[in-house]
């Protein structure tokens, strides 16, 4: 509690300690003496809201809570009902006390949740040690980092080895090993060893400082529901102020225009009731306070939501569309077939790996990394590029061809077409001898399927896969993972015209995922765009709506998750607040409750519901 | 031009009343109060000076809610 919450906490104490005493003793409430004792802790709870009162009207702003109770406990006071006054006053504080707590709470935890921001440095200087503020360090420098430290900026490894837990920025608990060349992302943990590092990155440009500028300037875009809730705030006092005018005014006229008597005290007491209902406190803290949770949440799984918007618009996503490489597949080409290979299959690989070992195509380089063995370049000789075709090399005296079919035609070899693998075909040939062919292929994510199925028990009912792939790889993907429909063969702007027509014969909100490389218009042109595999990707942090910062397909279903959840309890909050005030209202202008009821129904309801907007902050593990 | 400014106000229901303020103000083409994370995104219109502009919101933050603080 902060020194104003404790000051309220010990009036409120106080308060009620003099109430005891006059219960005790006990003090008539209807002798002049008890009139003025009980103003003791009347002003002592409620001076300052009465002083907020005084300011409102002086600044021409009549309708607030505070005017509202104050003219409710002024007037209750009158009528001499003096206990009642000082327990709304008091109620009242305690709500606005608890509301505060609460929020000051989540704000706090949550972010604590993000706290990823290093603190400093270590950099050598003189031969030793010295720490210094991230953001005086400069590109190309070398940082220390020890175990246990925060990775401050992006950049290469030079020494060490090490594992890093990602934990705070993917919500992933596996480690990630790093050694030598290896390039590693600011906000990771260093478990294990010393790390010298050569950044590639200026503190600001780095992930860290783009994390957390999205993750603080998130939710200022505002969601259909706050905006519902700031526009019902702006009504509902006014009307409920006018309704309690009415009420106190009409009944009696009309009792006075029958001859009856005007029953004023019973009027005026109905209508102060009405007022202490009128605060629209629990709906205006509960609603952005759910939507705060919900983006808090989902950032403590690794998944980054920019704005209450786009967690709203999540909620409502009926069609996800997949961009294939680096997203259904890993986008990082392996040899996945061997056939038709009469010498061992090893021995190939490796003829073919060697012939291969001066081109950098991403091809060749999938057949060297498919060799386990270090290779040894010296058997290669006399290596022969020709583009588009393949190449032919001398190794180990032997004349080793590794190309497509055409290759194999100019040197008048019989091939075996593959049947069944999807991927590109690589045929080899030694001494002009048929050496069966290598399959090539693009590597499904493992949890593709999974999602995939995740996504559909959760009534997304449609799922469609864009890629310029042929037609072939595309419904051997699709089937592979369960994807209901597909596009092949398009060319990027193409890709978007597609996006177009599915945009508009979908029927709910359509959700595009992809990698954030190269797809930025098609992540922006969805009502919602989904980028992966954010982590040291600042184009997809800036291009996408929602980051996900792993490449892990299964946290497109749990964000929907996460999202529904936090929308229904918005939902929840909305109908129970307003639907708990009506029936307050109703009961009020009959007569049936008090205002000891009202204001229990006031602090009541704001309490359950900032209770209720806290638990979107929890996500269920899978 | 846009601008982030951190805030300090006690209540949800003042954060939206210091917005409807702010939105009032000249020069202010929008301005965005978020009760959660304590903070002002502002977007000035065409060619003002920012400071003179954050100067009137604070002014007309304060009378609807007079211990509000806008740091500048």
């Amino acid at each position: 509690m902060n020194k104003k919450q404790k000051k309220v906490l010990y009036r409120i104490l106080a308060t009620v300690a003099i109430i005891a005493v006059y219960k005790l003793i006990p003090v008539s409430e209807e002798s002049l003496i008890g009139a003025f004792l009980y103003l003791i802790p009347y002003l002592l709870i409620g001076y300052d809201v009465l002083l907020k009162a005084l300011k409102g009207i002086k600044n021409r702003q009549v309708f607030d809570e505070n005017f509202l109770m104050a003219v409710a406990t002024v007037g209750a006071y009158g009528l001499k009902d003096y206990l009642e006054a000082v327990a709304v006053m008091l109620f009242y504080q305690i709500g606005e006390l608890f509301q505060s707590y609460a929020v000051g709470k989540s704000r706090k935890s949550i972010s604590e949740l993000m706290d990823i921001r290093p603190d400093y440095a270590n950099i050598e200087a003189d031969g030793q040690l010295r720490q210094v503020d991230p953001y005086d360090v400069q590109v190309g420098q070398t940082i220390i980092i020890n175990p246990g430290e925060r990775v401050p900026l992006d950049g290469i490894v030079i020494k060490g080895s090490s594992s890093l837990s990602t934990a705070a920025l993917t919500g992933e608990s596996k480690p990630r090993d790093v050694s030598e060349g290896d390039e590693i992302v600011s906000g990771c943990i260093n478990n294990e060893g010393v790390l010298y590092v050569q950044t590639t990155k200026a503190f600001e440009d780095s992930t860290v400082a783009k994390i957390l500028d999205l993750v603080e300037n998130a939710s200022s875009l505002k969601s259909k529901s706050e905006n519902f809730i700031s526009r019902f705030a702006h009504y509902y006092t006014p009307a409920v102020c006018f309704g309690a005018l009415a009420l106190f005014l009409l009944p009696a006229l009309y009792n006075i225009l029958k001859g009856q008597p005007a029953d004023w005290s019973v009027w005026l007491y109905r209508a102060l009731s009405f007022l202490v209902i009128s605060c629209p406190c629990a709906l205006v803290i509960s609603i952005p306070l759910s939507f705060f949770a919900g983006l808090g949440g989902a950032s403590r799984q690794g998944i980054l939501i920019k704005g209450s918007n786009y967690l709203e618009t999540l909620s409502q996503v009926k069609c996800v569309v997949f961009d294939k490489t680096g997203t259904i597949t890993k986008g990082v080409f392996e040899v996945s077939g061997v056939h038709h290979c009469p010498i061992d299959r090893d021995e190939m690989l490796e003829y073919a790996a060697l012939a291969e070992s001066h081109s950098s195509h991403p091809i060749a380089k999938s057949i060297r990394n498919a060799v386990s063995r270090p290779l040894d370049e010296s058997r290669v000789s006399d290596i022969k590029e020709f583009p588009g075709h393949g190449v032919i090399a001398i190794v180990d005296g032997r004349q080793v061809a590794v190309g497509n079919g055409m290759l194999m035609d100019q040197l008048d070899v019989e091939y075996i077409n593959c049947q069944d693998d999807v991927g590109t075909v690589i045929h080899v040939a030694v001494d002009w001898q048929y050496c069966g062919h290598l399959v090539i292929a693009d590597i499904i994510k493992e949890n593709a399927r999974q999602a995939i199925g995740k996504l559909h028990d959760l009534g997304v009912s449609s799922t469609i896969m864009l890629t310029g792939d042929e037609e072939r790889v595309a419904r051997s993907v699709a089937d592979e993972v369960s994807i209901k429909e597909y596009r092949a063969s398009l060319l990027p702007q193409q890709k978007v015209e597609e996006v177009e027509k599915i945009l508009g014969n979908a029927k709910g909100k359509v959700a595009f995922v992809g990698d954030g490389i190269n797809d930025a218009p098609v992540l922006t042109r969805t009502d919602i765009g989904i980028a992966m595999g954010a982590m040291g990707s600042d184009a997809a942090i800036e291009a996408a709506d929602v980051v996900l910062m792993d490449d892990d397909l299964l946290k497109i279903a749990k964000s929907v998750k996460i999202s529904r959840k936090c929308l229904r309890i918005v939902y929840e909050n909305i109908i129970f607040a307003i639907g708990v005030k009506l029936i307050c209202l109703v009961l009020g202008a009959l007569g049936i409750t008090n205002m000891w009821a009202a204001i229990f129904a006031d602090v009541g309801v704001m309490v359950i519901a900032v209770l209720n907007a806290i638990r979107a902050l929890f996500v269920r593990e899978n | 031009m846009k601008r982030m400014y951190n805030i300090e106000v006690d209540c949800a229901n003042c954060a939206n009343k210091m917005e409807e303020a702010a939105n009032r103000t000249e020069g202010v083409k929008n301005a965005v109060v978020n009760f959660m994370t304590l903070k002002m995104a502002v977007e000035f219109e065409e060619g003002v000076d920012a400071k003179e502009v954050m100067k009137r919101v604070l002014a007309n933050c304060r009378k609807v809610e007079d211990d509000c603080e806008i740091y500048l």
